[in-house]
């Protein structure tokens, strides 16, 4: 299945869940923070939520700014 | 003297918020953040690096410095809502810095979308500061809102202008009943002397500092300035005078 993270596209294997996503970038969870299709995903929920094809996510982090 | 920020219930003995914007590297940042004393410091949530080296949030973690996301770079309501609910999500704190931008040119904030986004994270429990112009009418309505402080500019971000309006910054001091926060704008330590002179609460600043010649330095004048300038408020400045007045007795 094909899904963008942080606006790249991606392949992933059908069922990947959120957790797996987020592992193609970091294997940190610590101030990490995800989105799918506009709706934040809580860590807790990570491992237990399936992507769906076309599916958009964005993961993100604390950065110098302000 | 006991003089505490108390924001959201929350009590901070330094004055001086800090951004984290503009610093060459993390090591000259830790070192601004270090001389200025401060205790609150703002970060921005971007899409995660894999390449980055090394975190923003390690170094305010090391130095015990409360972390106080902020959602610029937003256009809408919509995407402000989000993004502090990511940060809310990423770094476990309900504060806010809400900031909406209106334009890339100015970077002004836009008073429809913030307040509609202040609305909306009030009601979703959030601990909101928004970053506002120097308005006293949508001051009043903020705090009306809920929101725990308010946050006028004093100029546009990044551009060491001053306080372009000292008048509607005594404005909103006056009528306000959370603290008032100038935040940007601040070019030298004279800035962040008139903002607590003028009677705001606390100075949020970033690229004064990170893009001063000497950061470390330019954080320690600020500190000074920020004390300096609230001491002068609580002791109560004299009037203004036309002509003289003797400070010496005039007959012999």
């Amino acid at each position: 299945m094909n899904v963008t993270i942080n606006g790249v596209a991606r392949e992933l294997p059908s069922g990947a869940t959120v957790a797996e996503a987020v592992k193609t970038l970091t294997e940190t969870r610590n101030g990490v923070a995800v989105a799918v299709n506009g709706e934040v995903v809580s860590r807790g929920a990570w491992d237990s939520t399936a992507l769906a094809d076309a599916d958009a996510v964005e993961v993100l982090t604390a950065v110098q700014g302000g | 003297m006991d003089d505490d920020l108390i924001i959201g219930g929350e009590k901070f003995a330094s004055r001086l918020i800090m951004g984290t914007g503009g610093a060459p590297s993390l090591e000259v940042l830790d070192a601004a953040l270090a001389a200025s004393g401060t205790e609150l410091t703002t970060v921005a949530m971007r899409r995660l690096d894999p390449s980055a080296r090394g975190s923003v949030l390690d170094v305010l973690r090391r130095r015990g410095i409360r972390v106080l996301p902020n959602t610029a770079g937003c256009f809408t309501a919509q995407e402000a809502v989000l993004t502090a609910r990511l940060a809310r999500e990423a770094l476990e704190t309900d504060w806010v810095k809400l900031e909406v931008i209106s334009d890339e040119r100015t970077l002004l904030p836009d008073p429809i979308e913030t307040f509609d986004a202040a609305e909306r994270l009030v009601a979703d429990g959030f601990t909101v500061l928004p970053y506002i112009g120097d308005d006293p009418a949508l001051a009043r309505r903020l705090e009306q809102a809920g929101c725990a402080a308010v946050m006028p500019l004093g100029a546009p971000i990044g551009s060491g202008l001053g306080i372009r309006n000292p008048h509607n910054i005594e404005l909103i001091v006056e009528a306000a009943g959370v603290p008032v926060i100038l935040d940007a704008g601040i070019g030298t330590a004279s800035d962040a002397a008139l903002a607590m002179e003028l009677g705001c609460d606390a100075v949020l600043l970033a690229t004064a500092v990170t893009r001063a010649q000497r950061p470390d330095l330019m954080a320690q004048a600020m500190r000074s300035a920020v004390a300096a300038g609230r001491a002068a408020r609580l002791a109560g400045r004299i009037p203004r005078r036309r002509y003289a007045e003797a400070s010496s007795p005039m007959t012999p």
